[in-house]
C-alpha cells in the first residue's frame, strides 16, 4: 500500500470508487445468478419437486463427498443457464421497431444496478475515510426513486417496440402499475425520513443504530413499502405485466437469447436493490443491536458487510416465498389496492407521524 | 486547460439543446414516441446541469417527477391514442406561426432574465450541499402563498378530471 | 328451473384485508416446503435412475413379432402401411420372383419392413388392422438415435426387438386342415 499513500487524494478517491463499483457489480451479478437458482430451488421444494440437481462440471468428480452434494443442490446450474443464454440464437422479428427493440433491454437493466450506488452496504474497512457506499449522496433516497422511476421506460418501450398486442398490453399495464405504486412507496418513505430528519441513507442507518430498527417505529410504512416493492419489481402477486396465463410473456414475449436475459437480469437486480433498500431503511442496514459502531479493523468491516448480505438474503427468500403464497391479483383489484387503500394509508401515516413528532416527542 | 465542471456544463447544455431540437424537429422520425423519448433525454440532461450547480434535490426531483412520472404518462397516452395521423401530417402555416410566437415570447423572457442576472462570482456561497432544508424553509415561508395556490390548482385539476371521467354525473 | 343461483356473500372487513388468505398461503407453502426440503419426500421421479413401471396395455413403439416356431408372422399384406396415419410404415413386398416365406404354407413375407420411428405416433392402428397379429405396440417409450436414418427401423431390427408372440397360428391351422382333408377322414358319428 506504500505507493498508494503517495497518490493525490482525488486519485485515491477515484481508485477506491472504481474498486467499489467493480466489486458491488460483481457481487450483484453473482447474487442475481444465485437468486435465480434460489428461486428455482425454493419453488421446486414448495411444489414437492427437487429442482435443478444435474449440472455437474467435470471437476466435481474429483471432490469426494462434497462434490455430489453441491451437484444435488444445483450450485453449478447458474453457469449452465448463463452459457445457454449466451449461445442461444438472438432472433429479431421482422416487424418490430428496431431501435427501441434493441434499446429496451439495456434501459430495463441499467436502473436496477444504478440504484445500488447509494446503498451503504457496510461501515468502513478500518479507514474511516472510506465509507462502504459508492456514492454518499445527501439526497440518497430521492436519487433511488428517480432512478427506479426510469426503469419503467425499459418495460414500456419493450412493449411498444415488439409491435404486437400482448407485449403492448404488458407494457401499458406495467406503466400504470409502476406509477401507481411509486406514489405509495414514496409516501411511505416520507414518514421514515420525517423521523430521521435526513435524506442520506447513511444517517438513516446511524439513527437506527441508536434508536432501534425502523420497522418497530414505522410498521405501517414498512408494510406499504414491502407491498409496493412487489409491485415495482413485477413479482407475484403483482406480476400482471408479464402474466403468463393471459399475456403469453408480457413485454418480453418477442425477446430471445441475451436480450431476454437482460430483462431477466434487470428483474432480479431490481429485486435485490429493493431488498437492499428495505434492509437499509427498515432493518438497520449493516448494524446489529450490539454491533453498531463503524468498524475499526478490516475484519470488523467485512463482518458488517456479511451482516448486510445476510439480511438481504432473508428478504430475498421472502420475495421468492410470497410468489407461491398468493394468487395473482386482478388488474382492477391491483389499482384499487394502490390508489384507494395504500395512498390514503400512507398519507395518514405521514399525518400521524407529523402529529406525534410535533406534539409528543419533539 | 478548462475545468472539469466547465467541460461537463458544456457537455450537458449541448446535449440538452441537441435532444430538445430532436424532440421538436427530428428529421429522421415523425413518431410522437420518439419525440417523447428525446424529451426524456432533455430532462435528464437538465438534471445533470442542476447537479453541476450542487442542487441535488432539484436534480433528483427533476428526474423523479418529470422523467419518471409525467413523461411515462405522456408515453402511455401517446401509445393508447395511436397517433398515426400525427406522423403523416405536414407543417401548417398556423402551427409554424404559433410556434414562432411562443419561442419568441420565451426567448424574450429568457433574455430579460439573463440581462438582469448578477454575473457569477466565486464569492457566492453555495447553499448547504443538497440544499433540501433551506429549500423547504423558503418554500414554506417566503413562497408559501404561490406554493399553496399551486397545490390548489392541482386539486382543481384532479377534481375536474374525475368529473370528466364520471359520465353519469352529468 | 334447473339452474340455481348461488348467493355470494360479500367479504367481511377481515377477509377484505387479505390477511386470512395470506396466512393460509403461508401455511400451505410451509407445509410443502418442510415436507420436501427438510424431510426429503419429493414427488419427482428422477428418471434415468428410477424407471417408470409400464402398465399393461400401454401403447409404446410398434414392433414385428415372430410366432412360437420362430417364423415371421407378417405376410406383407400392406394393410398397416395403408392405415398408418402418419405414413410411418413402408413395406417392400417380395414380388413375383422374391424369396418365399420362411414359414410353411404362407404365401409371402415382406422383403423389407420399415417403420420410421420419428413419424410414428404410437396410435396402434397397425396393430388393430393386422389380420395376422404380426405387429404389436410394445412397452418401449424412449427411442433414441444419432441420426434420422438410424431412427428408421428395418425388418431385422423390428423382429429382434419384437420377440415372440403366441396366439393364433392361422397358416399352420389351415395347413393342418388341408392335410387332414388329403387323407379323407372318415368321421364316425
Amino acid at each position: 500500500m506504500n505507493f498508494f499513500d503517495y497518490l493525490e487524494p482525488t486519485t485515491q478517491f477515484v481508485i477506491f470508487s472504481a474498486v467499489k463499483i467493480l466489486i458491488v457489480f460483481g457481487v450483484t451479478m453473482t447474487f442475481v445468478a444465485y437468486a435465480v437458482l434460489a428461486e428455482r430451488k425454493i419453488s421446486a421444494w414448495i411444489q414437492d419437486r427437487v429442482g435443478p440437481n444435474r449440472t455437474a462440471p467435470p471437476i466435481t468428480k474429483y471432490i469426494p463427498i462434497l462434490g455430489p452434494m453441491l451437484v444435488r443442490l444445483g450450485i453449478f446450474q447458474p453457469m449452465a443457464d448463463g452459457l445457454k443464454f449466451l449461445l442461444k440464437e438472438d432472433f429479431t422479428p421482422a416487424y418490430v421497431r428496431k431501435v427501441y427493440f434493441w434499446l429496451a433491454p439495456a434501459i430495463a437493466v441499467i436502473p436496477a444496478f444504478l440504484t445500488l450506488a447509494v446503498i451503504p452496504f457496510g461501515s468502513t474497512l478500518g479507514n474511516p475515510d472510506n465509507k462502504m457506499v459508492i456514492a454518499d449522496l445527501n439526497v440518497g433516497i430521492l436519487y433511488t426513486f428517480g432512478i427506479v422511476s426510469l426503469g419503467v421506460y425499459g418495460i414500456v418501450l419493450a412493449g411498444y417496440a415488439a409491435n404486437s398486442k400482448y407485449p403492448f398490453l404488458g407494457g401499458i399495464r406495467s406503466s400504470a402499475q409502476m406509477i401507481s405504486y411509486e406514489i405509495a412507496m414514496g409516501m411511505s418513505v416520507v414518514a421514515v425520513f420525517m423521523v430521521v430528519g435526513d435524506l442520506n441513507l447513511g444517517s438513516v442507518v446511524q439513527y437506527q443504530a441508536k434508536h432501534g430498527w425502523m420497522v418497530f417505529h414505522q410498521p405501517l410504512a414498512f408494510i406499504i413499502f414491502l407491498i409496493a416493492a412487489f409491485a415495482e419489481t413485477n413479482r407475484l402477486p403483482f406480476d400482471l405485466p408479464e402474466s403468463e396465463s393471459e399475456l403469453v410473456g408480457g413485454y418480453h414475449t418477442e425477446y430471445s437469447s441475451m436480450k431476454f436475459a437482460l430483462f431477466f437480469l434487470g428483474e432480479y437486480a431490481a429485486m435485490i436493490s429493493a431488498s437492499a433498500m428495505m434492509v437499509t431503511l427498515f432493518f438497520g442496514g449493516w448494524t446489529l443491536p450490539f454491533l453498531s459502531d463503524p468498524a475499526s479493523s478490516l475484519l470488523g468491516g467485512l463482518l458488517h458487510i456479511a451482516i448486510f448480505i445476510a439480511k438481504l438474503v432473508v428478504l430475498l427468500v421472502v420475495f421468492i416465498w410470497v410468489r407461491w403464497m398468493l394468487p395473482r391479483f386482478r388488474y382492477d383489484q391491483l389499482m384499487d389496492l394502490g390508489w384507494r387503500r395504500f395512498i390514503p394509508l400512507a398519507l395518514g401515516n405521514i399525518l400521524a407521524t407529523a402529529l406525534v413528532l410535533a406534539f409528543i416527542s419533539p | 486547460m478548462p475545468d472539469l465542471t466547465d467541460l461537463l456544463f458544456y457537455g450537458f447544455s449541448g446535449l440538452a439543446l441537441f435532444f430538445g431540437f430532436l424532440c421538436v424537429a427530428n428529421p429522421l422520425s415523425r413518431s410522437p414516441v420518439t419525440s417523447a423519448m428525446f424529451l426524456v433525454l432533455t430532462i435528464v440532461s437538465l438534471a445533470g446541469l442542476f447537479t453541476l450547480l450542487h442542487a441535488f434535490f432539484l436534480a433528483a426531483i427533476q428526474v423523479l417527477v418529470y422523467a419518471g412520472a409525467v413523461m411515462v404518462l405522456f408515453l402511455f397516452v401517446i401509445m393508447l391514442l395511436d397517433l398515426k395521423e400525427e406522423e403523416r401530417r405536414r407543417f401548417r402555416r398556423f402551427t409554424v406561426g404559433a410556434g414562432v410566437i411562443a419561442v419568441g415570447v420565451i426567448a424574450g423572457l429568457l433574455l430579460q432574465t439573463v440581462l438582469k442576472a448578477v454575473p457569477y462570482s466565486p464569492n457566492t456561497t453555495v447553499l448547504a450541499v443538497g440544499a433540501t432544508r433551506p429549500l423547504g424553509v423558503i418554500l414554506f415561508t417566503q413562497y408559501l402563498l404561490p406554493f399553496e395556490l399551486l397545490s390548489l390548482l392541482l386539486l382543481v385539476a384532479v377534481v375536474g378530471v374525475i368529473l370528466l371521467t364520471k359520465k353519469e354525473l352529468k | 328451473m334447473s339452474t340455481k343461483i348461488v348467493e355470494r356473500k360479500p367479504l367481511s372487513f377481515f377477509e377484505n384485508s387479505y390477511l386470512p388468505t395470506l396466512v393460509s398461503g403461508l401455511k400451505v407453502t410451509w407445509k410443502h416446503f418442510r415436507k420436501t426440503a427438510l424431510e426429503g419426500q419429493s414427488l419427482t421421479m428422477e428418471y434415468p435412475e428410477q424407471k417408470w413401471v409400464v402398465p399393461q396395455g400401454y401403447r409404446g413403439a410398434p414392433y414385428l413379432v415372430k410366432d412360437q416356431e420362430g417364423d415371421t408372422k407378417c405376410v406383407s399384406c400392406q394393410l398397416c402401411e395403408f392405415v398408418c396415419p402418419p405414413k410411418a410404415i413402408r413395406i417392400t413386398p417380395p414380388g413375383p420372383n422374391g424369396a418365399p416365406a420362411d414359414r410353411r404354407n404362407a404365401e409371402k413375407a415382406p422383403a423389407e419392413f420399415e417403420i420410421n420411428m420419428l413419424r410414428c405416433i404410437f396410435c396402434g392402428l397397425c396393430q388393430e388392422v393386422c389380420p395376422e397379429e404380426a405387429i404389436f405396440l410394445q412397452k418401449d417409450y424412449s427411442l433414441t438415435g444419432e441420426s434420422r436414418e438410424e431412427m428408421i427401423y428395418g425388418k431385422a431390427r423390428l423382429l429382434q426387438l419384437g420377440g415372440t408372440h403366441g396366439g393364433i397360428q392361422k397358416w399352420k391351422h389351415k395347413l393342418e386342415e388341408a392335410e387332414a382333408q388329403e387323407v379323407f377322414p372318415v368321421r364316425t358319428p
